[in-house]
């Protein structure tokens, strides 16, 4: 009896919850690695063909997903540098005994809260309105002029957006990193005549090395899903130079209706994440220091 | 000497906060110029502050039901993440079971998973639903609820879960034995000791919801219906080449979140920090 009364309380509260996850999370990626086999053009009345591991066999061989998906890469590899490279000073100049430093934290967080959409098209406003009208005025054209229009300038202009964001935010991490620091280390330190140098690389860097492991996996799997920024502010352009994986996905899917074949990438997609994070998450925890 | 280089270098790093926030004054700024006056410079202060364009772009996006609807979402859709998923996580942590560790696992594992992978699958779910169940998933602000509750279970759950696991169970043991149902028990002893991380899940959810473009631009066709980022993103569909207004439909965006940032500081920090630290 009472057995029956403890299992219809657990369904109670953790049914509803598990319901509405399996139908929003659960089923449709099930059904997802399905369509990743089939040919489709998203209409419901036209048939789905079965074509096996064909179309992750055509990924290879796509140029214009090989293209985006290495335009991805670099991206994810300078932002997460510019991201974190920031981040980290802003935090150590904010955990100093400067007198601005909660205005400051302040100020460096708030990109952070402002939707990668409206972000987006603030900067596109900079770099192609305000940055070619300051070429005309100054005559500096070799930097202000419209960069949203060159391939290479934009991607640029992308990742500075990218750092822009989220800098503040990988701040805030670190800056619960370092303040974990015990006062008499440093103190220690110090006092047996370490410079600011020496302090910084052999005491707080591998203090702060959890700090790392979190900062790296955020800024990682952010900009390799980066979106809404994408979409504001290049949309992809100039001539889909610009495109990361996500878009690609998007546009694959909805765009040129391949729906079949845009799952599959989206399928691998994925598959990358996962990787990217369990291997980050698994190296970065073996050089944490134990204190 | 020293005490004047202190100076310089606080000074300093103040003018880095203000030219990294550089971009929100240029907004600012030519939210209030005419076209003229905008082409003139982009960088200078506006000669009188005109209103003018704040009503337009205010009218043309439909501001305030965008609004409203982004409210209605946003205060909802968290509302029902923080009741089920603290119960849930509750429940899994107390009933120590293999049912409740593949359950935890499954939430857990599936944060993983990309937008971009089960958008598509997803939307047809959603359509059969409407169409087969006639359970109106899509073009609602109820789908549009439903599926955040989805998205945000994992996350909470998570959070949630870990720390459960470090209150003492003796409290909810005397409660049952004072006659408390599993119910009484959760809401009166259990829920209240729960408010850092509530705290830290609404941060984290209002963040995600308040600026989540691509999952609405799915669901919601209807004009009426429109979030904040769709009307934005429409709205600059249509208005690209008229910078003033587009400034000025930015700026209305951008003030709430300030207001939201300004009045609860402390705990979005806090709450991003402890929500980042999982």
């Amino acid at each position: 009896m009472k057995k029956k009364a403890n299992i219809a309380w657990y369904l109670l509260f953790v049914l509803p919850l598990v319901l509405i996850f399996t139908t929003v999370v659960i089923i449709p990626f099930i059904i997802g690695i399905g369509y990743s086999f089939f040919e489709w053009d998203g209409m419901r009345l036209n048939e789905k063909i079965f074509i096996g591991f064909d179309n992750f066999a055509k990924l290879l061989t796509d140029a214009n997903f090989l293209t985006s998906a290495g335009k991805t890469i670099l991206f994810t590899l300078f932002a997460i540098v510019a991201i974190n490279i920031l981040g980290l000073a802003f935090a150590l100049i904010v955990t100093s005994k400067l007198k601005v430093r909660n205005v400051a934290r302040t100020m460096l967080f708030m990109p952070y809260l402002i939707g990668g959409l409206i972000l987006g098209y603030v900067w596109k406003f900079i770099f192609s309105d305000v940055f070619s009208s300051l070429g005309e005025s100054t005559g500096i054209t070799g930097v202000f002029f419209n960069w949203l229009l060159n391939s290479k300038f934009a991607l640029v202009a992308l990742i500075i957006v990218a750092t822009w964001q989220m800098a503040g935010y990988i701040m805030i991490i670190y800056i619960t990193g370092i303040q974990g620091i015990p006062e008499e280390v440093t103190e220690a330190a110090k006092v047996d005549g370490a410079g600011f140098w020496q302090t910084l690389l052999k005491i707080k860097f591998p203090l702060i090395m959890p700090s790392f492991t979190i900062c790296l996996f955020l800024t990682v799997s952010n900009c390799f899903k980066i979106y809404d920024v994408n979409l504001a502010l290049t949309a992809g352009g100039p001539a889909r130079s610009t495109e990361m994986f996500a878009m690609n996905i998007y546009n694959e899917i909805f765009s040129l209706s391949n729906y079949g074949y845009g799952q599959a990438k989206a399928i691998v997609f994925f598959i990358v994440v996962a990787i990217i994070t369990l291997i980050q998450v698994s190296i970065t925890k073996k050089k944490e220091v134990v204190m | 000497m020293k005490k004047t280089g202190k100076w310089v270098g606080e000074i300093l790093f103040l003018a880095v906060c203000a030219l990294y926030l550089f971009p929100i004054f240029i907004v600012f700024v030519n939210s209030f110029k005419n076209r003229a006056e905008l082409y003139e410079s982009m960088v200078a202060l506006p000669k009188k502050f005109d209103f003018k364009y704040y009503i337009q772009a205010m009218t043309k996006m439909n501001f305030l039901k965008a609004l409203s609807n982004s409210l209605i979402v946003t205060i909802i859709s968290i509302l029902i993440i923080v009741v089920l998923a603290s119960m849930t996580a509750w429940m899994l942590v107390r009933v120590d079971n293999k049912i409740s560790k593949v359950i935890f696992m499954v939430f857990v594992a599936t944060m993983l998973i990309p937008f971009q992978t089960l958008m598509m699958p997803l939307m047809q779910v959603m359509g059969w639903a409407r169409d087969t169940l006639h359970i109106p998933m899509l073009n609602t602000l109820g789908g549009l609820i439903y599926m955040n509750v989805g998205f945000g279970a994992g996350m909470a759950v998570f959070l949630y879960h870990g720390f459960v696991k470090s209150i003492p169970i003796a409290l909810e043991e005397a409660a049952t034995i004072d006659g408390c149902t599993k119910f009484g028990v959760f809401w009166r002893i259990v829920f209240p000791m729960l408010k850092p991380v509530t705290a830290t899940v609404i941060i984290l959810d209002v963040i995600w919801i308040w600026n989540d473009y691509l999952l609405p631009s799915m669901v919601i066709s209807d004009k009426a219906l429109r979030t904040i980022p769709l009307s934005t993103a429409s709205f600059f569909g249509q208005f690209t080449i008229q910078w003033n207004m587009a400034m000025a439909g930015l700026m209305l965006t951008i003030i709430p979140v300030i207001i939201f940032y300004l009045c609860a500081q402390k705990y979005i920090i806090k709450g991003v920090a402890a929500g980042a630290v999982k």
